[in-house]
């Protein structure tokens, strides 16, 4: 088939997450539920989910998630896996045969810890070691794609519908405290496995509702700090884009988002002076990481989740707040399916909502 | 005659809305579906539930009522008829309305009205209980959105940041104080006087009497109009309202 950049699809989408705020555990049913009655939405050309607190008796270990075109792709995937990583675990990724889903990549997973000789040798933290060792896959092994490489969390992500895609995958195995999900409709890049949403890398995952048309620019800048764009879609980039700012610049997921979705500056010129000086000083620092285009997206993480929409707000997002577990979703109905209760509000334009998880605010 | 909506996708719930011969129909269970009432005539539809997207687009004269909050984009393209919410509403509610009325009585999201129009007899309405997201009247083009702000603070404007941007017809009347401070610069505030005050007045009432509410007190309240300034050639260019 063609892939990214031979072929242009003209074209919503729709993006759906779950959190738990009392500790008790949501099954992966819930999300398919939710996800599933934004049918409409999305036209069966991708679906995917990520769920946290899924791996509870690996968590110490990053958990690789791989599609493979063929067994030669993954000798040599495995070859570069055993020689950067301790692999405890490996398997097929558990899945059911589904009429619609089809084509399926092999899909394998390992659990696995940085080899401390190649840890202490590359002179990395442990968590940029693992992330580089994800791009040179994603970049050097043609055939092998690294999807999913955070500790105790998972992306499953497929061509098809998202209700057919947790069926196949067995989503109502899991359990988790965290669980987004996401529809595709896809616009200008063609559907296939690995251009499914969520986009991972570590622990942030995306699922993004949208086109967004500072992709080159954003592109651009974090190329020069090593993310590889591979997949010539607007939503990898945003996952890069988050990953660069709070995991290496320390940034909050707050001003992450202030720098994301940045305030007019007609807005920040009406500002008391310590906050005009703040946000200029965002806009400026971080220019090129402006997201401009129709945007509403859940950046997942560990601990907990952000809602975001562009800061003139071109896309729906609504939010039910509730004490024991709180939804967020393009349309009320996929929350009112599963809750029939909890108010919902819908955030102001480039107003992030951050939800954490019991654990976190324990 | 109830129709009970679980498991009906949108195509299959507007055939039987469609092919039924009661002219009084409730809805049970709504859950998402789109197009509810799309380019319906002559119908009464009661909702309960959540109806999807684009509820009563292309509207030709039916009434829907729903009890509860709709999504996005109710009324878009509606020509006439009539749409009560007794909640909240999402994004783009009224997007190019040419006429009939829409009646909301909690809030609305960003980009209500946007582009709406009217057209000699055709004089479509909006009229908000709560607040309005940004980007109100974006565009508009004719008729008249009342944001009523009832139970926000005396001092706040009902309205998000950047309402009537281009705007170049029409009228948006907000109860409050004191107008926005972030108007463009074709579009003037002023108290509503004079025929203003005739559409206002006759609005408020067909809203309360909606939902039951006394309108005197409100007919009390301070309204500031908002309209495209008439020095600015466009109007006249485009709409003879």
């Amino acid at each position: 088939m063609m892939r990214e950049g031979q072929v242009h699809i003209p074209a919503g989408c729709a993006i759906s997450g779950i959190i738990s705020h009392d500790g008790s555990d949501i099954g992966g049913e819930d999300i398919v539920r939710s996800i599933a009655v934004m049918h409409d939405r999305s036209n069966g050309l991708g679906g995917g989910f990520a769920g946290y607190g899924i791996y509870p008796q690996y968590k110490e270990y990053y958990a690789l998630h791989l599609f493979y075109d063929d067994e030669r792709a993954k000798s040599a995937c495995e070859a570069f896996i055993q020689a950067h990583f301790d692999v405890v675990n490996l398997s097929r990724i558990p899945t059911r045969k589904h009429k619609r889903i089809q084509n399926e990549p092999l899909l394998w997973r390992y659990f696995v810890q940085p080899l401390p000789t190649k840890l202490q040798e590359s002179q990395l933290d442990e968590r940029e070691f693992v992330a580089r060792c994800v791009f040179r896959v994603n970049t050097d092994i043609p055939g092998a794609y690294v999807f999913s490489s955070g500790k105790n969390m998972g992306v499953f992500k497929a061509a098809g519908y998202p209700e057919d895609v947790g069926e196949f995958f067995r989503l109502e195995e899991y359990r988790g405290y965290l669980w987004t999900a996401h529809g595709r409709y896809p616009t200008n890049t063609p559907g296939w496995w690995g251009g499914a949403h969520p986009f991972a890398l570590l622990d942030y995952s995306i699922v993004h509702n949208g086109e967004i048309s500072s992709y080159d620019a954003n592109r651009r800048f974090l190329e020069m700090f090593g993310y590889a764009c591979t997949l010539l879609t607007d939503t990898e980039v945003i996952t890069y884009l988050f990953d660069f700012l709070v995991r290496r610049q320390g940034l909050t997921l707050q001003e992450a988002a202030q720098v994301a979705a940045a305030p007019f500056w007609s807005q920040i010129e009406r500002m008391e002076p310590a906050e005009r000086e703040r946000l200029t000083y965002l806009r400026n620092m971080f220019a090129s990481l402006l997201i401009t285009g129709p945007f509403s997206i859940l950046l997942g993480f560990e601990g907990g989740m952000m809602a975001l929409n562009d800061r003139l707000k071109l896309r729906s997002m609504v939010i039910a707040r509730g004490s024991k577990r709180s939804y967020v979703a393009s349309e009320e109905c996929a929350i009112r399916v599963l809750d029939r209760e909890t108010p919902v509000f819908s955030p102001e334009g480039g107003q992030p909502v951050i939800l954490y998880a019991k654990r976190k605010e324990a | 005659m109830t129709i009970w909506t679980e498991g009906l996708d949108f195509q299959a719930l507007g055939e039987r809305i469609r092919h039924s011969q009661a002219q009084e129909l409730e809805l049970e269970g709504v859950l998402g579906q789109r197009y509810i009432g799309a380019g319906l005539r002559d119908k009464r539809l009661r909702i309960r539930g959540v109806p999807g997207n684009a509820l009563g687009a292309y509207m030709d004269g039916a009434q829907l009522r729903v009890e509860g909050n709709a999504q996005d984009a109710v009324g878009d393209t509606m020509n006439d008829g009539e749409i009560v919410v007794e909640g909240s509403c999402g994004d783009a509610l009224g997007y190019a309305m040419r006429g009939g009325s829409i009646f909301v009585r909690g809030d609305v999201g960003y980009r209500c009205g946007i582009h709406m129009k009217a057209y000699r007899e055709k004089q479509p309405r909006i009229v908000i209980g709560g607040r309005a997201g940004s980007f109100l009247g974006e565009y508009q083009a004719g008729g008249r959105i009342l944001v009523l702000g009832l139970g926000l603070e005396e001092e706040q404007p009902p309205v998000g940041a950047f309402p009537a941007m281009g705007q170049h017809g029409g009228a948006i009347f907000l109860r409050c104080r004191r107008p926005p401070q972030d108007l463009p610069a074709q579009v003037t505030a002023k108290p509503a006087d004079g025929e203003e005050l005739r559409w206002l007045q006759g609005d408020l009432r067909d809203f309360c009497q909606r939902f039951g509410l006394d309108p005197e007190p409100l007919l009390a309240d301070e309204y500031w109009c908002l309209r495209p300034n008439t020095e600015n050639p466009y109007q006249r260019l485009y709409t003879p309202y």
